[in-house]
């Protein structure tokens, strides 16, 4: 369960959020709903840990302590920037990050059935489309092991079939007890998944 | 459960050799940039045996140096651009570890192809082959510390889009004692001298950077990303 009480951040002279309070209880999800600019990607980069809000506190259940310590490994964050390494294939990209969570490696293949990727688990990442990268940015969400997934614009890029596996792969961590905050400008998509609802911008 | 430090170590130095032997014209660029800035001393200067076997100890190890700095702006650069640095900020694993092996890598395949032609460009500088022995296991022991050192400055600079003035003013003067060191050594060993307590002053530098530098460029890799 993630509190945050009391969040503020400028941009320059811009507020993007003043005393910002909301709670994400485990099993569910909250969206962040906003027009461009509004600070979505901030906030999800102040919850990840990247950045440090002016005012405010984060919390993690009952753990006590600096949010940078305690939010280490807890968090998994899917953004702009897909942290894929375009040198490597698919499953060497996967393999590495089984590596550093300390997981065991033998599921990848079945993860990247999951995600339609199996065809090209031997292509550099670097030949994927757009989409398919993507994917395989959400396949990592699942070795992470985290309990908080930060989605930012989960759905850019995305295909039917694409979109259908984000709904199945965060309904599969909700169902298991973790928590999830979604930064959509699009309010249709994952809006029956998310409980919660945060508006930034006006 | 979290891998342990050895395991992270382990991962991190394979991939970055595994990308690094896949964009290897990258990796060549410190050692083309050496054999230019190394052969280019006696087309200016004079091609005279006595002067260039003086300057030589010098003017390899001043070029280790540049080719190490030029090197530095891609330590972090790549990770940061496609995002794999803040995925390994937030795993629980010990950053410095990673920072250390990223170090490791990024010198294996920079700085170990300048090590390689520094002997052969030794010979065009007239040093005799006595001297050789002592240059290279110099350059292996010493360059060590100039990437470690220069670890610092690239995470520090790794947030700024033109930060390689500021990184070379930033790091320069921490890595002096380095090739002052080793060129001495080469000097003394040019002149049939022992040169030992110098290569183990070289071997003690590299070893106390590689037990602080990883620390310091964690924190400033922290910082450079938000």
């Amino acid at each position: 369960m993630l509190t945050a009480e009391g969040l503020s951040l400028w941009r320059g002279d811009q507020c993007l959020f003043r005393r910002l309070g909301f709670v994400v209880p485990a099993g569910s999800a909250t969206q962040v709903t906003g027009p461009n600019g509004s600070g979505k990607t901030t906030l999800l980069r102040v919850l990840a840990g990247f950045l440090r809000p002016e005012t405010g506190t984060l919390r993690w259940a009952d753990e006590t302590g600096d949010w940078d310590e305690v939010s280490r490994g807890r968090v998994a964050y899917c953004g702009h920037l897909g942290g894929i390494k375009a040198e490597l294939t698919a499953t060497e990209n996967l393999r590495f990050d089984a590596a550093l969570a300390g997981v065991d490696p033998a599921g990848i293949p079945g993860l990247l059935e999951e995600a339609g990727l199996a065809p090209c688990a031997g292509l550099r990442a670097g030949q994927l489309s757009a989409g398919q990268k993507r994917r395989l940015a959400l396949a990592r969400l699942r070795l992470s092991g985290a309990s908080l997934w930060l989605l930012d614009e989960p759905q850019t890029n995305l295909d039917d079939a694409g979109r259908h596996y984000l709904r199945s792969l965060l309904a599969g961590h909700l169902r298991a007890g973790g928590c999830a905050v979604i930064a959509s400008h699009e309010p249709a998509g994952l809006a029956d998944l998310a409980t919660g609802r945060i508006g930034l911008g006006g | 459960m979290a891998a342990g430090p050895g395991q992270v170590f382990a991962a991190v130095l394979r991939r970055d050799l595994q990308v690094a032997w896949r964009r290897w014209s990258d990796a060549a660029n410190p050692a083309l940039f050496f054999l230019l800035v190394v052969t280019l001393f006696p087309l200016a200067l004079s091609p005279k045996a006595e002067f260039l076997r003086a300057i030589g100890p010098g003017v390899l190890w001043v070029g280790a140096l540049l080719a190490t700095l030029m090197a530095l702006n891609l330590l972090f650069r790549a990770d940061v651009d496609d995002g794999t640095m803040e995925q390994l900020l937030l795993s629980d694993c010990p950053l410095p570890i990673v920072m250390l092996a990223k170090t490791l890598a990024h010198w294996i395949t920079t700085i170990l192809p300048v090590i390689v032609v520094a002997p052969v460009l030794a010979i065009t500088y007239h040093l005799p082959p006595e001297a050789l022995p002592t240059l290279v296991l110099g350059l292996l022991i010493g360059t060590p510390a100039l990437s470690l050192v220069g670890s610092i400055g690239a995470a520090l600079t790794v947030g700024l889009r033109q930060g390689g003035a500021l990184l070379a003013v930033l790091v320069v003067p921490l890595m002096l004692p380095v090739p002052m060191f080793g060129a001495r050594a080469t000097d003394l060993a040019v002149a049939g001298e022992d040169p030992t307590g110098l290569l183990y002053l070289l071997g003690a530098l590299s070893v106390l950077a590689a037990g602080l530098a990883p620390l310091a460029s964690a924190a400033a890799i922290r910082l450079g990303i938000d």
